[in-house]
């Protein structure tokens, strides 16, 4: 544990900011990842491997047509959701993206309701309403998103600013893609929140490619990070395949949150491995760039090698880990496809608080008729008295 | 008790409502120190302080987005539009996000947005418009647009004690040009339920908002000069309609004419024509009729938006038609 402390070169790029007194890389401080318990360390390789074998194992129920809809992968992503959900309490509330599965984990989302949710099922967190890991819980601290992105900064701002107008000592979290920074509603949620000094830390996840659209055509900045300055709050810039330099970047920006010194920008640099959803070809991508993030740049590969070399995990530590999330993921398999899916009538229960249940339509409802008029004596019966004109 | 204008009545209820409930809060632009551009939460901050009325940035989608986020935490926000037509910015907030809470993720987001609405103002085509019909097409959303100030103040309490979101819409020709007494005590207006303006036994004018005083006018010159009996039916909501309202008039005086200040296609009174098709066929005498503004952005100069909104004359004109059919 010793060389802890002597990892500072690998520690967050702190991008300078007029009123950001508590960089990730201020000179002299303990790094905090410097603070990780052993049982810590190796619960961060739990949550990237967990996260990474069980999208494994929705690509393989995606190819038994099990999942009713897309598959979304965040492969070579886990650090990034991994660290940063892993710098929160567990009373604070983050606001994840389609590629921030590891998040949820951390934040207590469970292995069978993902796969229920993939798998439509009726005991899905959504009842079947909504895909994939779009659902949310906020007594364990996650506000599922909507498609439209960008959204969830404006909302995750009042989810704060709540925090504030009650005294709580709470923090939010919100992520963004490097596509959805190109919104207005990212950028009126955090100017919103910036300007009342919000407990919020919102993350830029910058992957490389919003679908197929690269960085270079989102935007005309050098790096997210800039952004930061024209919203008069701290950037912080760090490498989001090395899990404990986004907990360094993170956990920072949380305690400056919580100290109700508001809105930090961070921006973590990834890379998406897989198409934006499992039947994107990813033709726009150059020949060898996958290739060569996958071998040089994996973040589960990386954390791998400091566990062993730099903090001496055995590898019986870390096989117990793997079995761990191999026997896990197994078993929620076999629970989710035991599920049942919705029942059709549930379609129409809470839209509205009140009325909490829509009416089925007149001809759904076995026998339904509709009002009959009765015809008076020689009501629409031609008599031949008229001249039709044609 | 003394009258007060239909602003005053909306000011009232934010007021006594913020008084109940600590969760209750106000935000917007220019609605702090400057109490609003038509200063309906004037007053508000020296009684609550800025932390409950807060002036925000010129930005609908960040305040109705951060006004969803407080309501999921438990509390009731009430955000003002400075005109109602900026809430087509927040469109995709309150329909895809807002509107979809509750189903999509079991959400709560008891929140009302309202704003200044409607035309007769000399306001041009961003100051006068009528977006209802756009939002009643959104499943989970609530509206209201009350035509009196008793039904400003009681529709105002009930959509922040609500727990779905409520789109107040203002009708801002009647801001200062109607007056009331306000009924005693906790006074609370049920939303989706109709309010019969008027009695009558010839024909039925449905409307909602302004055009109420339209009818009344009308249905005044018609018994006088026609000797017409017209039912004057006020929608209050739009969202949800009340059905048995409209029902009621249609199958007691079998002719019916809908009308809105709102433009002709895509309006409610299509929709309304449906459901009396649907639900009270066998009861009509004649076509249901409509009075509306014609298909054009509201022009600014006198002559025209007179020209284009619905007028009394076109109320009258029209009753007479169906009347005689």
């Amino acid at each position: 544990m010793a060389s802890r402390t002597q990892q500072k070169s690998r520690a967050a790029r702190a991008v300078r900011s007029p009123d950001a007194p508590n960089d990730a890389s201020r000179a002299g401080d303990a790094l905090p990842s410097s603070e990780l318990s052993r049982d810590k360390l190796l619960e961060l390789y739990y949550w990237m491997r967990l996260t990474r074998t069980l999208e494994e194992r929705l690509v393989a129920l995606y190819r038994q047509t099990k999942v009713v809809g897309g598959l979304f992968r965040s492969l070579g992503q886990e650090a990034d959701s991994v660290g940063s959900a892993f710098a929160l309490e567990r009373r604070d509330i983050l606001s994840p993206l389609i590629r921030n599965l590891g998040s949820m984990l951390v934040k207590g989302a469970t292995p069978v309701e993902i796969l229920r949710q993939y798998m439509a099922k009726g005991d899905s967190p959504t009842r079947g309403r909504e895909l994939n890991i779009h659902f949310g819980d906020t007594d364990r601290g996650f506000i599922g998103q909507i498609s439209p992105l960008g959204d969830m900064v404006p909302v995750m701002s009042g989810v704060t600013l709540t925090f504030k107008m009650r005294g709580e000592d709470r923090v939010g979290l919100v992520y963004i893609g490097d596509g959805a920074t190109s919104t207005g509603a990212f950028h009126e949620g955090i100017n919103f929140a910036a300007v009342q000094r919000c407990p919020l830390v919102v993350i830029v996840e910058n992957n490389g490619y919003a679908y197929s659209t690269p960085t270079s055509r989102q935007t005309a900045a050098k790096q997210f990070v800039d952004k930061a300055a024209g919203y008069g709050i701290p950037g912080v810039r760090a490498d989001g395949n090395d899990v404990l330099a986004v907990y360094d970047a993170t956990k920072p920006a949380v305690d400056r949150a919580r100290r109700g010194e508001g809105v930090t920008l961070i921006e973590l640099m990834t890379y998406r491995r897989k198409g934006h959803a499992e039947h994107d070809n990813q033709s726009y991508v150059p020949a060898g760039e996958i290739e060569r993030w996958e071998k040089e740049n994996d973040p589960i590969t990386r954390y791998l090698a400091r566990l062993r070399e730099e903090f001496e995990f055995s590898e019986s530590d870390i096989s117990n880990v793997d079995a761990r999330v191999r026997s896990e993921v197994d078993e929620a398999t076999d629970i989710a496809e035991q599920s049942p899916p919705p029942e059709p009538l549930d379609a129409l229960e809470g839209v509205y608080a009140n009325p909490a249940r829509a009416t089925p339509l007149w001809y759904r409802e076995s026998g339904g008729v509709v009002d009959k008029h009765e015809r008076p004596e020689g009501w629409g019966v031609y008599d031949g008295s008229a001249e039709v004109e044609h | 008790m003394a009258e007060i204008t239909y602003l005053e009545a909306i000011r009232e209820a934010l007021f006594e409502e913020m008084e109940r409930d600590a969760n209750v809060f106000c935000i917007g632009e220019d609605i702090g120190r400057y109490g609003g551009a038509f200063k309906v939460t004037d007053g508000l901050i020296d009684r609550f302080g800025e932390q409950r009325v807060i002036d925000s940035p010129i930005s609908e989608i960040g305040i109705v987005g951060a006004a969803a986020g407080a309501a999921h935490m438990g509390m009731r926000p009430v955000v003002e539009m400075q005109f109602i037509d900026f809430i087509a910015n927040a469109y995709d907030m309150l329909t895809n996000y807002v509107a979809t809470a509750r189903y999509r993720a079991f959400l709560p987001c008891p929140m009302v947005v309202r704003g200044p609405s409607g035309g007769y103002v000399r306001g041009g085509p961003f100051h006068s418009q009528n977006p209802e019909a756009g939002f009643i097409h959104t499943p989970g959303l609530k509206v209201v647009y009350p035509s009196t100030a008793e039904d400003a103040k009681g529709l105002m309490k009930a959509a922040i004690r609500d727990d779905d979101c409520v789109l107040f819409f203002e009708h801002k020709y009647l801001y200062r040009r109607i007056k009331a007494e306000m009924p005693a005590g906790d006074h609370v207006t049920p939303i989706g339920k109709a309010r019969l303006a008027r009695e009558g036994t010839d024909l039925s004018i449905i409307t909602y908002a302004a055009t109420v005083w339209k009818a009344l006018e009308a249905a005044e010159q018609l018994e006088r000069e026609d000797g017409l009996s017209v039912e004057v039916l006020d929608l209050r909501s739009l969202a949800p309609l009340d059905d048995d309202a409209i029902d009621a008039t249609v199958r007691k005086t079998n002719r019916v004419m809908l009308l809105h200040e709102d433009t002709r296609t895509g309006g409610i009174a299509g929709e309304l024509t449906a459901r009396i098709n649907e639900r009270s066929f066998a009861w009509l005498d004649a076509p249901v009729l409509r009075v509306t503004a014609h298909d054009v952005p509201l022009p600014y100069a006198p002559s025209l938006e007179d020209f284009v909104l619905p007028q009394t004359a076109d109320v009258v004109k029209v009753a007479r038609s169906l009347a005689a059919y």
